[in-house]
């Protein structure tokens, strides 16, 4: 399978891997995908009171694209707030890295990410900010 | 660094033709250029000494006849043959085939086709270490059964099968044998007479010769094997298989068959000692690499490993200038990681993980030792990219995880 030559950058030099603590109050940890299926991914943002996502990091067991994914899903939020970053779509994902039919599952695993953090930190907080915000009910594209 | 990069280390999928083999054939393109079936002028003489020579080549390497070798376009056809034309031959006799889950798909969907045309097909399960179980073989044989079929080696695991003892359950139960010997032919020690076998399948490409010839041993005597041929035509190879004979590829097959007779001894020490010089490599400094199938029962240049934690298409990704195949789906057009690690009872997950490392004639310790070096590379750096990696480092039982596959 060819890779862009921006998959291949973020594989090769992916940004903002790590992790923060996931019990800290300003952190919303999403992990999405299951092992049997081949790709998990772990995002975590860092929110600060006025609800922007100051920082962002991820950790991805998956193919090189679902790395990617994730690399510029990271660098996609910072210094969105959260209801932007709510709106972030997986086929944007698909555009930047140029990603196959075969591979836009690992851009959903991506978005899914991010709406699983948001909804993590804002179950935290007790917040009833953007109460539509259900990873389940959100449509997205499946290859 | 003395290698040169890309290494290839695929060759349970091809080989490199040798260049010995290459050399035997060019004559026989713009010379010796005859159709091997005419028999009224040298041209065709010359081109029919040509394939005899080779068919008694390709015979002694596992103690056939001559003329029980019947020339084909590949392997994938001499399973389809064996399998078809022995269920139309035998139809009289019984309906009912044997053969095994972790099976190549030309004789897996070769029975998936007879199924549709109501014939019984039973599938072995395997071990965890992919041998098949023989008491289970011996219970499943039935006095409808006409064939039983079982791969010497396996192509993902390189996993050996106990040709004698199965050829002897079907010789006492009389039913013919038929072996997918692609990827042991030529490499391990081999008698279809010892081991019973009554019809094999292969193929030059895996031996250092060309794609697109292979060959089905079909046995003459104890029993003659009859068999229906799927192609019709000029009745070619006994009847067994018409068109005309691909002479250039038929004479690369004898040389790269005599070539493999002439080294077996020797290669298959020289490949043992690099695979298990790579096995250390690999374990030594990686810590949960677990090697799938049997070490014991294995082709000497097979090497199968899962890196837990670590998905295989991005492990390849990151080991671009080394060529190699993995078990995962996402390598593949299906999302189903390999069906033959799960026949073994490997989790999806270390399905998932998994290099499949062919090591052959043309491999040196030097380029065993840098894949090596960059394979511990590339798990560690992925690794530390990986959330499983994290979780088990902290202590979590991924078992017991309840993960959110998600909407994709
Ligand atoms: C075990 C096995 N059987 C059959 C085949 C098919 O052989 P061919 O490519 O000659 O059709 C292969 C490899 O391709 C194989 O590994
Ligand atoms: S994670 Fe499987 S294709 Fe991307």
């Amino acid at each position: 399978m060819p890779y862009s030559d921006k998959v291949i950058d973020h594989y090769e030099n992916p940004r903002n891997v790590g992790s923060f603590d996931k019990n800290d109050p300003e952190v919303g940890t999403g992990i999405v995908g299951a092992p049997e299926c081949g790709d998990v991914m772990k995002l975590q943002l860092k929110i600060n009171a006025q609800g922007v996502i100051e920082d962002a990091k991820f950790k991805t067991f998956g193919c090189g694209s679902a790395i990617a994914s994730s690399s510029l899903a990271t660098e996609m939020v910072k210094g969105r707030t959260l209801e932007e970053a709510m709106q972030i779509k997986n086929t944007e994902i698909v555009q930047e890295l140029a990603l196959p039919p075969v591979k836009i599952h690992c851009s959903v695993l991506a978005e899914d990410a991010i709406k699983a953090a948001i909804q993590d930190y804002q179950q935290k907080q007790g917040a009833k900010l953007l109460q539509n915000a259900d990873v389940s009910a959100t449509e997205t594209v499946v290859a | 660094m003395s290698v040169q990069t890309p290494i290839y280390l695929d060759n349970n999928s091809t080989t490199r033709v040798d260049p010995r083999v290459v050399e035997a054939m060019l004559p026989y393109f713009t010379e010796v250029y005859g159709n091997a079936a005419s028999r009224s002028h040298p041209f065709g003489w010359s081109a029919e000494d040509a394939v005899e020579n080779a068919r008694n080549q390709v015979a002694r390497v596992f103690g056939a006849d001559p003329k029980e070798i019947i020339f084909t376009s590949g392997a994938t056809e001499s399973n389809n043959l064996a399998i078809k034309g022995i269920a139309e031959m035998y139809a009289d006799k019984g309906d009912h085939i044997i053969t095994a889950v972790t099976e190549h798909k030309a004789v897996l969907d070769a029975c998936k086709h007879l199924e549709k045309d109501g014939k019984k097909v039973t599938y072995l399960e395997v071990k965890p270490d992919g041998m098949i179980d023989l008491e289970e073989l011996r219970n499943a044989i039935t006095d409808k059964t006409i064939l039983v079929s079982i791969m010497t080696a396996n192509n993902e695991i390189g996993v050996v099968q106990p040709m004698a003892e199965i050829g002897k359950i079907c010789r006492e139960k009389g039913v013919l044998l038929h072996s997918d010997a692609v990827q042991a032919y030529g490499k391990i020690p081999m008698d279809v007479n010892a081991m019973n076998i009554d019809l094999a399948s292969i193929t030059a490409h895996k031996i250092y010769g060309p794609k697109g010839i292979g060959v089905l041993y079909v046995r003459r005597r104890n029993p003659r094997v009859r068999l229906t041929a799927q192609m019709d035509g000029g009745g070619h190879e006994r009847g067994f298989r018409s068109g005309t004979l691909n002479v250039p590829g038929i004479v690369g097959f004898g040389k790269a068959a005599e070539l493999m007779q002439q080294e077996m001894e020797d290669e298959s020490k020289r490949l043992t000692t690099l695979r298990e010089r790579m096995l250390t490599g690999l374990k030594d400094a990686i810590d949960e690499a677990y090697v799938n199938g049997s070490l014991e029962h294995r082709l000497p240049g097979n090497l199968n490993v899962s890196f837990n934690y670590v998905e295989g298409e991005s492990l390849l990704m990151g080991l671009k200038d080394v060529a190699l195949s993995s078990g995962s789906a996402c390598t593949s057009a299906s999302l189903e990681p390999s069906y033959v690690l799960k026949a073994l009872g490997v989790g999806d997950e270390l399905a998932h993980s998994s290099l499949r490392f062919g090591l052959g004639r043309f491999t040196t310790e030097e380029e065993v030792d840098y894949v090596v070096r960059r394979v511990i590379h590339e798990v560690s750096r992925l690794r530390e990219m990986s959330p499983l990696w994290e979780l088990a480092q902290e202590g979590v039982d991924l078992a017991t995880v309840k993960w959110n596959a998600g909407s994709h």
